[in-house]
């Protein structure tokens, strides 16, 4: 532990502090954007931060035991695993804080934690359909899970490694070194899955109002609530960076600072905006409907973007 | 005569022994581990009183609604949620659970079997919360004055924060009413929780004058 950097720590915590402000603009502008969309004037930009402060500011809350707390901790940990110890601005010590030898293979495990914290903390509500509901979230999550991960597979054999931070710098120097150019296959399978995990329309079933009275987080309130809905700022955007990292060639570090962080915001923002398009276009899936959409397209140009890249590689 | 009529009707709800599969035996009260009879506890706000105006702010912008229509009046939260009204642009949000809702719109006439429901809806929210009274009828029973079945003023039962009259008002008066409760909370007068717990046995005894089969804890939260 002797040669152990605690600056690293602050820099995590600052890392996860510009992501929750990051994500909650971000949210923002996605509800101005859904809103114009339906010809409505919309939420306020700021909205997000006053909904979560008041959601802070609540005087009671009620608990129902130690799976209950732990529900949202898990699922705050989750969001923040995946950030900490991804390389979010490649070559910029600051914020690639964790990043080690085999950090895809945790991420892929953190990405999954989240839901499963909350599977355990719903269970623990003694509301007698949370388990109903958590299976229908957790059977969607996964299926969208098996194309993503075939893809990830796949651009690990392609750049034989499993850091990310060397997946990012395999891509540096031109555009046309970015896996979307490399291995497009890999990219469409993974592009397919992320709406899966994003929560958006066609995949948004298992959040819908008729769908909480009967899911986990109808019991959720309070701070509890406050925990859950910061989770929500910050995962999608790890994810999106993840994305970025993975298929879009990272964000690297250049000299203008400016220049860095405007590539950074673009990136992410307008892969963020293919969730936002494809969720305004399409209606909802049924869980079911979904499971077997999962099953076909995007798990078969995974398994085509396997044998491709076995082949070539 | 509501004992009984608890009894019959919820057996399975009874204090019992069980045994474990380890045979282990242990008494289940599962009206005990579903609810909690506690009585609620007063809140006092925040001594520091520049975090708690910018609380009472927060909100104050952020308005969550119990998505529960009790009476006809309900029909006008509807267009609140279109684009000719969208009352989102005020910070105002639909939630489909009361643990999460902060401010219950009773949109008309309660009637005694609706009454229950929206003291156990009410019970369940997490303070501070509030309530508007859509409608002549939350005021004085409205066109129900004397009628058999239907509450006459509905702040004897749950503290009321803002009521708006009319039969039945307009979108546009539902928006100014909750202009008006942002106003209210911001001043810091919005604290009807705290009065419900201060008051709890005046509004326990109202209800239970009105509600004839108590089949639930005094409070049920």
């Amino acid at each position: 532990m002797a040669d152990f950097d605690y600056m690293k720590i602050v820099y995590a915590a600052l890392t996860i502090f510009l992501t929750i402000n990051y994500g909650l603009i971000l949210q923002g502008i996605i509800g101005k954007i859904y809103a114009r969309v339906g010809k409505r004037m919309g939420i306020r930009i700021f909205q997000p931060y006053v909904n979560l402060i008041r959601q802070w500011a609540t005087r009671t809350s009620i608990s129902h035991g130690v799976m209950y707390y732990l529900g949202p901790v898990f699922r705050f940990s989750g969001g923040a695993g995946i950030l900490i110890f991804l390389p979010i601005i490649y070559g910029a010590p600051i914020f690639s804080s964790f990043s080690f030898a085999g950090d895809l293979v945790l991420i892929s495990y953190f990405m999954f934690l989240g839901t499963l914290g909350m599977a355990l903390g719903g269970g623990e509500s003694g509301h007698p359909y949370a388990a109903l509901g958590v299976s229908r979230g957790l059977s969607q999550v996964t299926m969208a899970e098996i194309p993503m991960i075939m893809a990830v597979y796949s651009i690990a054999v392609q750049y034989h490694s499993l850091n990310i931070t060397e997946i990012v710098a395999a891509q540096q120097g031109s555009f046309l070194n970015w896996t979307l150019f490399t291995n497009p296959i890999a990219t469409a399978a993974a592009m397919l899955a992320f709406l899966g995990s994003m929560m958006r329309s066609p995949f948004d079933v298992v959040l819908a109002p008729q769908e909480i009275p009967i899911g986990p987080p109808t019991e959720y309130q309070s701070q509890f609530l406050a925990m859950l809905m910061t989770n929500r700022t910050i995962f999608p955007v790890a994810k999106t960076i993840l994305f970025v990292n993975f298929f879009f060639g990272g964000v690297a570090l250049y000299d203008n600072y400016l220049l860095t962080f405007l590539v950074f915001f673009l990136k992410t923002f307008l892969v963020y905006m293919w969730s936002v398009f494809v969720g305004l276009s399409f209606p909802r899936f049924r869980v079911d409907h979904s499971i077997r959409w999962f099953l076909k397209y995007p798990m078969l140009i995974g398994l085509i973007s396997i044998i491709f890249v076995n082949i070539r590689y | 005569m509501a004992k009984m009529n608890y009894k019959k009707r919820f057996s399975d709800l009874e204090k019992r022994m069980v045994t474990s599969p380890d045979g282990e035996e242990f008494e289940v009260d599962p009206m005990k581990d579903y609810f909690s009879d506690a009585r609620p506890k007063v809140h006092p706000p925040s001594k520091i009183t520049p975090l708690e105006n910018f609380m009472n702010w927060c909100r104050a912008e952020s308005i969550y609604i119990l998505g529960f229509g009790t009476g006809c009046g309900a029909i006008e939260m509807r267009p609140l949620m279109s684009p000719m009204y969208d009352a989102f642009r005020f910070g105002i949000h639909w939630r489909p659970t009361p643990r999460q809702s902060t401010v219950f719109v009773i949109g008309g006439y309660a009637s005694v079997k609706t009454i229950k429901r929206i003291v156990r809806s009410y019970e369940q929210m997490q303070g501070p919360k509030w309530v508007i009274g859509l409608c002549s009828c939350t005021i004085n029973g409205g066109m129900y004055w004397d009628s058999y079945n239907t509450v006459n003023r509905l702040d004897h039962y749950i503290p009321v924060d803002v009521y708006i009259t009319g039969c039945m008002p307009r979108p546009e008066a539902l928006l100014d009413g909750f202009t008006v409760l942002k106003k209210r909370i911001k001043e810091g007068r919005g604290e009807g929780s705290n009065e419900y717990a201060e008051n709890f046995d005046w509004y326990k005894a109202n209800q239970k004058k009105i509600i004839k089969s108590w089949d639930m804890p005094d409070y049920n939260w």
